[in-house]
């Protein structure tokens, strides 16, 4: 059988589809949310299409001091971890309110890293195991639109990025997803540009490759790894007076 | 944003919204101006858009439960046809009813109350329903069946969306041994003849393409597509009974020029493929998807059109009538048209229902590029069906006028009294049915 997958916020858009492109791919499924009774039409949806067992469980990343008793109340330890939790909030409010603020910090660095963390310890004395966190490209360089959110997302793929140095040696494997723009729930609402924007689909898919093939970081759309690029190569003096 | 059907014609300025759960659409209902429920878009014409609100229900996409022992699913409405078969088929059950292309919803296929090629024998799309949950004009959710609320039942099979909107439904799907489909092709060389292998046909699945450019003695020639769901002992051994998922899929990326598809050039494809398949005729395995879906192998063809898009014109014609009226209308196609870049003729068996579109008798549904020209034709392909008893498919529609739907079909009285008593006139509006007076 095929290992099972955690996936920590699989109510999220790209976290429902990273469910469904696992089970295709057979494997069964542990869905953690907050409210994770909620998800019962999408464990039913699941376990329906692709004949795998799908179990809920009630997560809050947040609630950092539960972690450890919330790993060990799964039915198994999961061969694969997949961390889908970020929270965008709003810049403007992140700067006028300070708690809103640290609540971003909070929700994509402390409780994501908390949580992989502990996960990290367990699949190092079991010799095995992915720990996947998707981060963002929003924390290659902090820009005054997002950088209460990218500042976080920077911690955690340095975070990412120290957790697979570690354990490279230890057969447990750490992938660091750096999606570009991706239509969901988080970026409703706001004009996207289509050449720039992938699907949930696209996330999930480069996600299950990236597994399989034992990748470390993944942009979902390459493109993005040039955007990046040249946004990180503009020398300071210049950014700090852009508007982008 | 700019919104059209599969057929890019016409084009419509509509605002849309696409609600994640029953309590958000419910507030759409109650709150947003006369809107329309959009399914997959497959529609070719203006049905699923209303410029004020158009709602996508891509989003209820889930799977409910299903019965092994009675074959019954049951789903939310943005589930496809393509999911449906991809999560059943490997387990031995296929849709009793599939049109030309897997990637409708469920609440396309009962708001269209959509055919098959084995119409003659199972019936529309409704033969398979056993029950919806339909959201109504005040976001109240109402069961709705043979039984429960009849009226609302008949009504929202076929009633392209205008009885409110369609959440839930419980389908009965078909036992199948495999995924495979023993596909016979006769090559008939005039009207008479495609129409007599037509009547003659037993198969569960029967179509006919036929060549939109012949004329003369010509007229009416096409190949004669059966199909029956192969059974295991029909397979060569080794064979696996569920073929691998979909084949690859080709995609068209960029609006061809106007000029990519020209007349003498498919005039001289629709004669070769006439030819060859005449050549092969006989019997051979085939997988399920090319039975049913050559199109779908190839994505976005209608950008083959080019970025003034396509129209079809569909219509049925009772039995007795059919023959002289599809000659007429092949002969004001291929004469005066100049041609239809693609020709399906189907047999539909009886019908029951309030407003949907299959009756007894023969359909033809034609392809054009949509032009100045394509649109004179079709007001004379309208007049040649009104005269020989036909009435149109409005999933296919974005061009008739109020007046010819009225002529063509007596059941309109009835539809628009069913919505007046419902009070579902002011809240469901698609362009279609502001336009046809629905
Ligand atoms: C290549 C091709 C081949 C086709 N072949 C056939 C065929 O063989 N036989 C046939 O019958 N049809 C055929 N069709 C037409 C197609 O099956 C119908 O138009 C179908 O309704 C499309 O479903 P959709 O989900 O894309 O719906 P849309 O096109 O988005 O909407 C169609 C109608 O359904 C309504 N609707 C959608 N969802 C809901 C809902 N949840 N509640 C209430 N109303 C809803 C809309 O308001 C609209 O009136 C074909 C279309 C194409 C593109
Ligand atoms: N969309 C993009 O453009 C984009 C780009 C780059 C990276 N990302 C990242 O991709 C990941 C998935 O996001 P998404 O785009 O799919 O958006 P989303 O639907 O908003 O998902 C965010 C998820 O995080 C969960 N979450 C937030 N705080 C939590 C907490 N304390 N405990 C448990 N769960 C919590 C939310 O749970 P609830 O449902 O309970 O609220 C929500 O499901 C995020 O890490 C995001 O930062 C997104």
């Amino acid at each position: 059988m095929r290992a099972p997958v955690l996936i920590l916020g699989a109510r999220s858009d790209i976290g429902r589809a990273v469910a469904h492109e696992f089970a295709a791919r057979g494997h069964p499924l542990q869905l953690a949310a907050r409210d994770a009774a909620g998800l019962e039409p999408d464990r039913a949806d699941i376990s329906l299409r692709h004949g795998v067992a799908v179990t809920l469980h009630e997560f809050d990343a947040l609630a950092t001091a539960t972690h450890d008793a919330f790993v060990a109340g799964l039915p198994e330890l999961p061969g694969i971890a997949v961390c889908a939790v970020g929270l965008m909030g709003r810049q403007e409010e992140s700067e006028r309110d300070i708690a809103a603020a640290l609540r971003v910090m909070r929700s994509n660095y402390e409780g994501p890293a908390g949580i992989l963390a502990v996960l990290a310890n367990r699949f190092e004395a079991r010799g095995s195991g992915t720990l996947v966190g998707i981060s963002s490209v929003a924390g290659e360089r902090g820009r005054a639109a997002n950088y209460v959110y990218g500042s976080a997302k920077a911690g955690f793929t340095a975070f990412l990025s120290g957790l697979r140095n570690r354990l490279a040696r230890r057969g447990v494997h750490v992938v660091t997803v750096l999606p570009g723009f991706v239509a969901t729930r988080m970026t409703e609402g706001m004009a996207l540009p289509p050449r720039l924007t992938a699907q949930p689909q696209d996330v999930a898919r480069a996600i299950a490759r990236a597994v399989e093939r034992g990748r470390d970081v993944v942009h979902v759309r390459p493109v993005w790894r040039l955007v990046m690029a040249a946004i990180r190569a503009i020398p300071e003096r210049i950014f700090k007076r852009m508007r982008i | 944003m700019r919104l059209s059907g599969w057929g890019r014609y016409p084009v419509l300025e509509a605002r849309t919204h696409a609600p994640r759960d029953a309590a958000a659409l419910r507030q759409l209902v109650a709150t947003a101006p006369p809107l329309i429920a959009r399914g997959n878009g497959r529609a070719y014409g203006d049905s699923a858009v209303h410029p004020a609100a158009t709602v996508e229900m891509r989003r209820f996409d889930r799977m409910i439960a299903f019965d092994p022992a009675s074959g019954q699913l049951v789903a939310e409405a943005g589930v496809l046809l393509a999911d449906i078969i991809a999560a059943f088929l490997p387990r031995g059950w296929f849709p009793l009813v599939l049109p030309g292309t897997k990637f409708v919803t469920l609440g396309g296929a009962i708001a269209a109350d959509v055919h098959g090629k084995n119409h003659h024998r199972d019936g529309s799309f409704r033969a398979c329903v056993d029950w919806l949950e339909v959201m109504g004009p005040e976001g109240e959710v109402r069961r709705c069946s043979r039984q429960e609320d009849p009226a609302l039942f008949d009504h929202t099979l076929g009633g392209m969306g205008l009885t409110g909107i369609v959440l839930r439904a419980a389908l009965r799907l078909r036992p199948v041994e495999t995924g495979w489909i023993r596909q016979t092709t006769v090559a008939a060389p005039s009207l008479a003849a495609t129409m007599a292998a037509l009547e003659a046909a037993e198969a569960t699945y029967s179509a006919a393409w036929i060549d939109g450019f012949a004329t003369g003695a010509g007229l009416g020639r096409g190949l004669v597509m059966l199909g029956e769901h192969a059974l295991r002992a029909d397979l060569p051994p080794g064979q696996a009974p569920f073929p691998a998922g979909p084949r690859r899929r080709l995609s068209v990326p960029l609006d061809l020029p106007h000029f990519a598809l020209n007349r003498p050039g498919l005039r001289a494809a629709n004669a070769l493929y006439y030819r060859t398949g005449g050549r092969k005729a006989g019997s051979r395995l085939v997988g399920w998807d090319g039975h049913f879906h050559p199109l779908d192998a190839l994505h976005g063809w209608n950008r083959l059109y080019g970025r003034r898009g396509l129209v079809q014109f569909q219509c049925v014609l009772p039995p007795a009538r059919a023959e002289p009226g599809l000659a007429a209308l092949l002969a004001e196609t291929a004469g005066a048209g100049g041609g239809a870049f693609l020709a399906v003729l189907k047999r539909l068996g009886p019908q029951e229902s309030a407003f949907s579109f299959p009756m007894e008798g023969y359909t033809l549904a034609l392809d054009f590029p949509a032009n100045e020209r394509t649109l004179a034709l079709l007001d004379r392909l309208d007049a040649i069906a009104l005269a020989h008893g036909g009435r149109f498919y409005l999933a296919k529609d974005g061009r008739m006028s109020a007046a010819t739907l009225r002529a063509s079909d007596p059941r309109v009285e009835g539809f628009r009294a069913f919505r007046e008593a419902r009070g579902l006139t002011g809240r469901f509006r698609s362009a279609q049915s502001e336009r046809l007076g629905l």
